[in-house]
């Protein structure tokens, strides 16, 4: 394949931004050999946005609508991380009420955003079918969402030492018969494309990735663990009370296209079993911490005290930064999504950079299609689930 | 289990490509995993381990293998098509739009309106709560006192273009005067006609009165 005499007619081919397989706005300058990838070169930036410098411009809590914005598909995840940043700098604690929907929530978006990979990547290797059968499931989370957060993609409803606002009234009985029929629905897709030979032609031992450099090429999350390395974050680190609830970290040792897709769907199920556990288990309370609500230059007066304030409504613009600075991670579908944060004893942030998954999942891109068929572009692009929005920012 | 059945299914297919295509193809798919395996050596020795594993197989159980792929293959394809015919004749899951509408959520943040009295009072004392807020900076409000000494505005602009519809006005407001409605079908043809002014909030409000006054009564409870 690789002789000198054909080597003359290479190809370069453009592919992208607006190619339909490109999950948004990648280009991708393939240079090909007949069917064989010689080089790929992908080409970043046609969705920035400037969310970092945004950030810098805005208190924590005018930054928070914007940030569902990065990753549109794991919205829930953008939020907790950019609550989480500061809850951390600042050491507020979080009800447990609080920490129990929270949870309950990023499992749905973890569940959603495996769904609209899952798709997208089947109609990649040509099968339409289970393209509209995710949406079929993918909209009864966003009903949920919709019912407790008011939006189904924007939702704006993690604040800074808690929840927007409660679960409203029946949520929770929605919640756990969502589970019982996506568990079926998690059945269909087994059967409609686990074993399906042509699916399974085209997947297994396409993209090959060992532990080794996964590793070091800095991947994270189901790209990782489908490496054979068992690592995730909400093991890890035990951020929110997910240490609370009897899950395992799913993981394959093949690291191809197809343990990449048997990580994720295995994801789904233990999605659904933390979020059974935690319906169950919900405790009463507070769903947010009012303590955050005050005016943090009062912080040493005593409760209640005449010098003590509450703000009356939650978009508080006065919660101050402190000159620290940390990074905090958390385990989003995609991988790891970080944010290191910079306070200045201001209002806003000094610096807010993003670590965001998909734009470090996807470095591993030209290395992986080299040697290998156009067609495969797709199944090692698809199987590595990739958001514009997240990527450029 | 799943994992472990698709592999299974995997080397399967694989040991019957070998078996009907004979040695040619063998070749091909030992020079395209050279290929596949460029500097990485581990992953070598597992394959000719599978393959090994696939080969034994083969031989020990030819008779029952052979007529298992062949009704292997057709079953997968069969169960799956058998799934999509099911669908074919259950109820379908999608609306007509324009005609049928889903359910929407009381917490639902659409379109703006400033909300009145009961007495025809309008709410808004232009605390500018809501402008200082707004993280798109889409809300532009001045006011004076009003001849009989009250507090009101007399510009409340809007720029729907740039709104993010987070909310947050709607939260900021001491006295609900601006909230976000229900309706969310209000697109236009110009710019301009988005650009909305204190009167055509306050006309939005007299129109969806009920319904928000509804949704924020059930609101109320949770906030």
């Amino acid at each position: 394949m690789s002789l000198p005499l054909t080597r003359k007619d290479l190809m370069i081919v453009n592919m992208g931004p607006q190619h339909p397989s490109m999950h948004g706005v990648l280009r991708l300058i393939v240079t090909l050999d007949g069917e064989d990838v010689i080089d790929c070169e992908p080409i970043l930036g046609y969705l920035h946005r400037g969310m970092e410098k945004i950030a810098e411009n805005r208190t924590i809590i005018q930054y928070l609508p914007y940030v569902t914005r990065w990753d549109y598909l794991a919205t829930m995840f953008t939020e907790a991380i950019t609550v989480n940043a500061p809850e951390f700098l600042e050491n507020i604690q979080i009800p447990q009420r609080a920490s129990y929907i929270r949870v309950i929530m990023l499992e749905l978006s973890r569940i959603a955003s495996h769904l609209l990979w899952l798709g997208p990547f089947m109609a990649d290797l040509g099968a339409q079918t289970p393209f509209f059968y995710i949406f079929r499931e993918r909209e009864l989370i966003y009903d949920l969402f919709e019912a407790a957060t008011g939006m189904r993609m924007m939702h704006n409803y993690f604040r800074i030492g808690g929840v927007a606002a409660d679960l409203p009234y029946g949520w929770i009985e929605k919640c756990l018969d969502f589970c019982d029929y996506f568990l079926r629905g998690v059945v269909e897709y087994q059967q409609l494309i686990t074993q399906n030979p042509i699916f399974l032609e085209r997947v297994e031992r396409v993209g090959f990735i060992s532990g080794e450099e996964a590793v070091n090429w800095g991947l994270s999350g189901p790209m990782l663990r489908a490496s054979g390395i068992r690592w995730d974050l909400r093991k890890v680190d035990l951020y929110e009370s997910y240490n609370q609830f009897g899950w395992k970290v799913q993981w394959q040792k093949e690291g191809d296209s197809l343990a990449r897709y048997l990580v994720r769907i295995g994801e789904m199920r233990e999605s659904i079993k933390i979020i059974q556990q935690a319906v169950e288990k919900i405790p009463g309370g507070p769903y947010e911490n009012l303590e955050v609500r005050r005016f943090k230059k009062e912080k040493n007066s005593e409760w209640n005290d005449f010098e003590y304030r509450f703000l009356g409504k939650k978009p508080s613009p006065n919660f101050e930064l402190s000159k620290q600075e940390l990074y905090v991670r958390i385990e989003a579908p995609k991988g790891e999504l970080g944010i290191y944060l910079v306070g200045d004893d201001g209002l806003f942030p000094w610096r807010w950079k993003i670590r965001p998954p998909g734009f470090i999942n996807l470095q591993i891109l030209p290395q992986l299609v080299k040697k290998m068929k156009l067609a495969d572009i797709m199944t090692i692009l698809g199987s590595i689930d990739i958001i514009m929005g997240e990527v450029d920012r | 289990m799943a994992a472990f059945l698709a592999r299974q299914a995997a080397l399967a297919l694989r040991a019957r490509q070998t078996a009907h295509l004979g040695p040619s193809a063998t070749a091909m798919q030992g020079h395209l995993r050279t290929y596949m395996n460029a500097g990485a050596p581990k992953r070598f020795k597992e394959d000719e381990e599978k393959e090994q594993l696939a080969k034994e197989l083969a031989k020990d159980w030819n008779a029952i293998f052979e007529r298992s792929i062949n009704t292997l293959f057709l079953t997968e394809m069969v169960r799956g098509l058998m799934l999509t015919l099911k669908y074919f004749f259950e109820r379908k899951v999608t609306i007509n739009y324009p005609f049928e509408k889903g359910p929407l959520s009381p917490r639902f943040r659409g379109e703006h309106a400033l909300r009145r009295y009961d007495s025809g009072e309008e709410r808004c004392i232009a605390c500018k709560l809501c402008e200082a807020i707004c993280p798109a900076q889409a809300i532009t409000i001045e006011a004076e006192e009003r001849e009989d000494g009250s507090r009101r505005t007399t510009r409340y602009d809007i720029d729907m273009t740039k709104c993010i519809y987070c909310g947050f006005c709607q939260e900021a407001c001491p006295v609900d005067a601006i909230v976000e409605g229900p309706n969310f079908e209000f697109s236009t043809e110009t710019h301009e006609e988005l650009l909305y002014d204190k009167e055509k909030l306050l006309e939005n409000g007299d129109r969806w009165e009920t319904e928000i006054a509804e949704n924020l009564k059930s609101e109320a409870l949770y906030r």
